[in-house]
């Protein structure tokens, strides 16, 4: 019981940290349509922005706490940069955004094996998060790693803020209209030059969060962002775009699964057979879990 | 919301301009190329570089696939690594099987003491016929379902890329994997032979460039047979307004799916044909970055023009090499750098220079005549 109980709670973290990731690309994939390669790479700079205060700041569990802000405007502060040095150019064609955005991502990882080097460093996680937190006693306990807790409560904290800010904030309204409506949002005076640049700060930014969490369960490396982007992106495709209640529900879904066929299997098998279930998936429902609905034909 | 329309070059611009002897300008060139690759090349460089040069020609091979499926049909397929990969690997167990000898298992398999003989799947490889035709049938056997699946259910754009691209990752994933069975992470290295000929020997290794020239002609003679086609018309126009053409009675999956067929099949037979040149085949070569760096020739050259793609994909494999000698981190820097301004700002690659040019000129020209 407690097998399957651990388990389910390790499909979880996965699911957690996944949702991290898909998080800030469903700001800039699903609202604006920008399908940011690049955003693997903030990931990146939040994290390797961990490493750097750790150095600087004695106290892992300080610099941790201080890590997540200054992390969410370095990597929301390179977004917007790029949203204003080449992706608003590129707004009509997301399969070049995707190409172009790539560019940028080759670029900045090189530019982190050039500063950090190109092996893997690490980062020491603070006393508190360290340890196990037993769940059930006993001859049989049932133990949760506190970091990936940690991470649980940060992607709950992280999905309840963004869609309380798009719900609630005069710039989620604006972020809302401009989405729907690009033209009607603008001659309503809306500067959606503006807007697009907001979104594509936060939605950078959270990738930054992103970095400060994986740190807790990882290495850091100017690859990480790699390794991470296409599940960040399966987790979006099959959610529906643009819909955040799906990419959360999809999130943990694919973390369990991942962690069921791991378990029966093996992990390279186990990437396969979820890739074939996306797949089958999206022969069902072609736009994702959940779709705005629209008069287009497409 | 493929809308790569407005900007790539129209089939008209991309026609020859309508002169006496303009039907005589593709046979021109295609002799001239032809003169370039089998000729000038061999007698110029060094057993080396022309060695070099296969590598970049394979390149080339899947860059006319891109061209046809993504610079024609708006297909962005950034998972072409996989039927590469496909076709270097029925290639690369068929030449292993036969390097071991009869009754011998691969010289990997014997080092990890695992195997004493070849495992099922492997073994209709130690035909030749069969593994020539699976270099190509099996890519375009694996496109042809997945395509069917996902063309039908008319996922596209965004969702097709990612998904291709998903698929190099878990292909490449999942050949690390079974190390026993694969070589792992090492792939299948160290091929000696070519159908009985020994590949250290340079003559041997002059006749795979041969093979390999002749081959990448006749794909090229082959795309261009297509796009002129009415079928090459049909797949602009399902790029252009898929919708309109399902109006018209055709179906744009179908039209999608030769196109995505026909490129994996490319990709494949490029793959295979890249073993005996280099010699090995490993996950290393296929996966995500691999096989972006795919569609980068072919986006700098002209994703559309087919001479574009080509040369495109050559010259950026050539200057990969040239630059990555020197200095490997200038190079990294370069190729995002080539990306970003090759699709940022010259959305139709170095190719749509030429008619940009060539429009102002003329344009110029009857501003003059005006005068």
């Amino acid at each position: 019981m407690t097998v399957i109980l651990g388990q389910m709670f390790t499909g979880v973290s996965i699911g957690a940290v996944l949702l991290l990731i898909a998080l800030g690309l469903s700001l800039t994939f699903g609202q604006m349509n920008v399908i940011n390669m690049a955003h693997g790479e903030f990931i990146m700079a939040g994290a390797y922005t961990t490493y750097v205060l750790q150095k600087s700041i004695a106290g892992a569990g300080l610099s941790l706490i201080v890590a997540l802000p200054v992390a969410f405007l370095v990597s929301g502060a390179l977004g917007a940069l790029l949203e204003w040095l080449l992706i608003r150019r590129l707004y009509l064609r997301p399969l070049d955004t995707l190409l172009v955005t790539w560019g940028v991502s080759l670029m900045l990882q090189q530019l982190a094996r050039d500063i950090f080097g190109a092996p893997n460093v690490q980062t020491r996680a603070p006393d508190v998060l360290t340890g196990n937190i037993t769940v059930i006693g006993g001859d049989d306990p049932l133990t949760f790693a506190s970091s990936r807790l940690f991470i649980l409560g940060l992607a709950v904290a992280a999905v309840v803020a963004l869609s309380l800010a798009l719900r609630l904030t005069p710039l989620g309204r604006r972020i809302r209209a401009v989405v729907q409506n690009r033209d009607l949002a603008e001659v309503s005076g809306i500067s959606t030059g503006r807007v697009d640049r907001t979104a594509f700060f936060i939605g950078s930014g959270l990738a930054g969060i992103a970095g400060v969490a994986l740190t807790l369960v990882g290495p850091i490396g100017p690859t990480m962002g790699t390794n991470v982007i296409i599940d960040a992106f399966l987790v979006i495709v099959v959610g529906g775009i643009g819909q955040l209640k799906g990419s959360v529900i999809v999130a943990f879904v694919l973390g369990v699964l991942q962690s069921v066929l791991e378990y029966s299997t093996t992990v390279s098998v186990a990437k396969v057979l979820v890739l074939v279930a996306i797949v089958a998936f999206l022969q069902w429902r072609p736009q994702g879990l959940y779709t705005v609905r629209t008069r287009s034909l497409v | 919301m493929t809308t790569i329309a407005p900007h790539a070059p129209s089939v008209k611009q991309l026609q020859p301009s309508k002169g006496r002897l303009a039907f005589l300008r593709p046979a021109a060139g295609f002799a001239a190329a032809a003169v370039a690759l089998f000729a000038v090349a061999p007698l110029a460089l060094s057993d080396f570089r022309l060695g070099l040069l296969a590598k970049y020609l394979c390149t080339a091979m899947v860059a006319v696939g891109i061209c046809l499926a993504w610079g024609r049909g708006g297909l962005l397929i950034l998972g072409q690594g996989v039927f590469f990969g496909l076709g270097g690997y029925a290639m690369a167990m068929h030449l292993k099987i036969a390097d071991a000898g009869p009754g011998q298992v691969p010289d990997f398999m014997q080092l990890y003491g695992t195997a004493t003989e070849l495992p099922w799947w492997w073994r209709p490889f130690a035909n030749p016929v069969f593994a020539l035709a699976a270099t190509v049938l099996l890519p375009m056997a694996v496109a042809a379902i997945l395509g069917s699946f996902v063309f039908r259910r008319r996922v596209k754009g965004a969702y097709f890329a990612i998904l291709s691209q998903a698929l190099a990752a878990a292909f490449a994933i999942w050949l690390v994997g079974q190390q026993a069975t694969t070589g792992g992470t090492n792939g299948l290295t160290d091929i000696q032979g070519f159908f009985g000929y020994d590949l250290d020997d340079p003559v041997n290794q002059r006749m795979v460039y041969f093979v390999i020239a002749a081959v990448l002609l006749l794909l090229i003679a082959l795309a261009r047979q297509l796009i002129h086609s009415r079928y090459g018309e049909l797949l602009v126009a399902v790029r252009d307004s898929e919708e309109r053409v399902r109006f018209l009675g055709y179906n744009p999956a179908n039209v999608k799916l030769v196109a995505y067929v026909a490129a994996a099949g490319m990709a494949g037979l490029a793959g295979a044909l890249f073993v005996p040149a280099v010699g090995i085949i490993s996950p290393a070569l296929i996966g995500i970055v691999p096989s972006i760096e795919l569609v980068i020739g072919a986006a700098v050259g002209g994703r559309a023009s087919l001479v574009g793609a080509v040369l495109g994909a050559i010259a950026v494999a050539w200057a990969r090499t040239a630059l990555s000698e020197e200095f490997p981190a200038a190079w990294t820097y370069f190729q995002g750098l080539l990306f970003i301004v090759a699709l940022a700002f010259l959305p139709g690659g170095l190719a749509s220079l030429v008619g940009i040019v060539r429009r102002r000129r003329a344009s110029g020209a009857s501003e003059g005549e005006a005068a």
